[in-house]
């Protein structure tokens, strides 16, 4: 074609990752600083934080739509971020920061998006009593409250890992499981444990909106499994060198795509461009999963023999394609390994392929931890506490982040199958280690940060 | 905005889009798309048609700088007329391609 600089085949191409091979955006998360909206009255706080909130994102929804319809490319989630709570609740009060949580719940509601972040503390070296009051909180808020996601954050690889605050995160995630029982523990899903939290990670459960960003920002969250495996069918036998550049092409123009529509987004809701989080992120619909990619790279059935080096490799290639492709990259940058979201993941934990331990092995080389896995519900919170414990040394130690999100399901035992419906799929559950971690736990202090060199 | 349809915001876009129309080939495929697009005076710039992985596509790319219909009222009267014309027609923003498949 004359006017045209792409071919009819590069057309038919883009369709084709949208309609048969699940390419979309996966989100588009607004970050919103509410540092302006303190206040020492309980009330006047959670309407200044929900007035802010319907403020800036007010048009989100309707601009979301918009170029879903313009570009031809699905925008699954529209997320909302805010300053983590413990640094603006200002005041240990009663039912303060439950108050706070069902604003944010109310805003959620209002702007029609479905999760909203930031219902945080960062306790790595230590705890303020507004923080201990907000880890206190989570299981209330997270049983009252649909939309709001919480995170922790236990340990940076500059601060080392606080083990009290390990140690509590373990009973409260206990505590919230038990507080929505009657959901599945649903509340757990809700709430994400980290080690070297970023600051401008749009996915859910985890995003809140760090403290060195600017009032408002737009970071986007692509995704893409399917494409990436089609592409990898496409290449055939072919060995690692070829196998890298088909992901790092296919990562190339998935991030392209999310760059093109976050910064439409941005220039239409008036709101500064920020990151694209290069992640490759699952959903339960078959195709759509990273266990998939890895048994098509070779592995009979993820999990097994092999499984952590596959995805060192897509995840590095996706890395490698992705920042080519966008002048901003951010947020958590990585494959993600969710066990419930995931059809491929789902398959090998209903068979035992994948356990528990594989699942921290592969952690070590993607994004971003052990996520959305069921264990049965009388595991014992030191259990969980070391569960932490193991995963945020790996984050540390790499210099990366790492994060935990179990549910341990009341009533649930090994083999049971927990749903959590929709995106967040459902999971069979699966077994933890029996031996106790209880007098490890028990310890308490911090393990201090480690050393920057002599790093093997 | 002159490069923009009727009541769209800037978002430095071009104001071009491509139609994609794949389906069975019949008589009266490209003039029952392209009175659609002629009533909302929109300009057909170059327009193409192939067999592409088994299936009759054509490509149109059209100007929307002078439209009087906003992006989604005429992608709502194209998806009408690809009902009666038994084919899929897709319209997007230029962009979408020029920056998946051109560095």
């Amino acid at each position: 074609m004359r006017q045209l600089n792409f071919s009819g085949e590069e057309i038919l191409e883009t369709i084709s990752m949208v309609r048969t091979e699940q390419l979309d955006i996966r989100t588009i998360t607004v970050g919103i600083s509410l540092f302006d909206c303190v206040s020492d009255e309980t009330q006047a706080l959670c309407e200044n934080v929900f007035r802010k909130i319907t403020r800036v994102a007010r048009d989100l929804h309707r601009v979301s739509s918009e170029l879903t319809r313009e570009f031809g490319i699905p925008i699954v989630n529209n997320r909302i971020a805010v300053t983590p709570i413990s640094l603006i609740a200002g005041k240990v009060g009663q039912d303060r920061l439950l108050a706070l949580a069902k604003t944010l719940d109310r805003a959620a509601l209002e702007l029609k998006v479905d999760f909203i972040g930031g219902f945080s503390a960062h306790v790595e070296k230590g705890m303020t009593p507004i923080e201990a009051e907000l880890l206190a909180t989570l299981p209330e808020a997270l049983a009252a409250t649909g939309r709001v996601c919480a995170s922790v954050n236990v340990g940076t690889t500059r601060a080392g890992l606080n083990m009290d605050a390990i140690a509590e995160m373990g009973r409260i995630v206990k505590r919230t499981a038990a507080a929505t029982a009657a959901n599945n523990s649903i509340g757990c899903a809700k709430l994400v444990v980290f080690c070297n939290a970023v600051e401008d990670n749009p996915f859910m459960a985890g995003a809140f909106h760090g403290t060195s960003e600017a009032d408002s920002t737009i970071n986007v969250g692509v995704s893409g499994p399917g494409v990436v495996l089609r592409a990898i069918q496409a290449a055939g036998n072919v060995d690692f060198g070829a196998l890298t550049a088909v992901i790092r092409r296919t990562a190339f123009k998935i991030t392209r795509a999310g760059e093109l529509i976050g910064r439409a987004a941005a220039a239409r809701l008036g709101i500064p461009f920020g990151i694209v989080d290069l992640s490759l992120a699952p959903t339960p619909a078959e195709g759509d999963s990273i266990a998939r990619i890895l048994e098509e790279i070779g592995v009979d059935r993820v999990g097994t023999h092999g499984s952590t080096a596959a995805l060192a490799m897509l995840n590095d290639a996706v890395k490698k394609g992705g920042a080519m492709a966008s002048s901003y990259v951010g947020g958590l940058s990585g494959a993600f390994i969710p066990v419930s979201e995931d059809a491929g993941m789902i398959e090998a934990a209903a068979r035992g392929t994948i356990t528990i331990d594989k699942l921290e092995a592969m952690s070590s080389v993607c994004s971003v931890g052990l996520d959305m896995i069921a264990i049965p519900g009388d595991t014992p919170a030191e259990t969980i506490s070391a569960i932490i414990a193991d995963e945020a040394a790996i984050g540390m130690i790499n210099k990366k982040t790492t994060a935990v999100r179990l549910i341990p399901a009341v009533g649930k035992k090994v083999g049971d199958n927990v749903d959590f419906g929709g995106l967040l799929g459902h999971a069979p559950v699966l077994a933890v280690h029996s031996d106790s971690s209880a007098r490890f736990i028990a310890r308490g202090g911090r393990i201090p940060a480690p050393l920057q060199a002599l790093i093997n | 905005m002159p490069s923009q349809p009727k009541g769209e915001s800037s978002a430095s876009l071009s104001g071009r889009a491509i139609i994609t129309i794949i389906g069975s080939d019949r008589v009266g495929i490209i003039a029952g798309i392209a009175s659609v697009i002629a009533e909302a005076n929109v300009n057909i710039l170059d327009i193409s048609q192939s067999v592409i992985r088994e299936f009759f596509t054509m490509i149109m790319m059209v100007d929307l700088s002078g439209a009087t219909l906003t992006f989604d009222e005429l992608n709502a009267l194209l998806a009408g007329k690809a009902g009666e014309l038994a084919v899929r027609v897709e319209m997007q923003r230029e962009e979408i391609f020029k920056t998946m498949h051109r560095i």
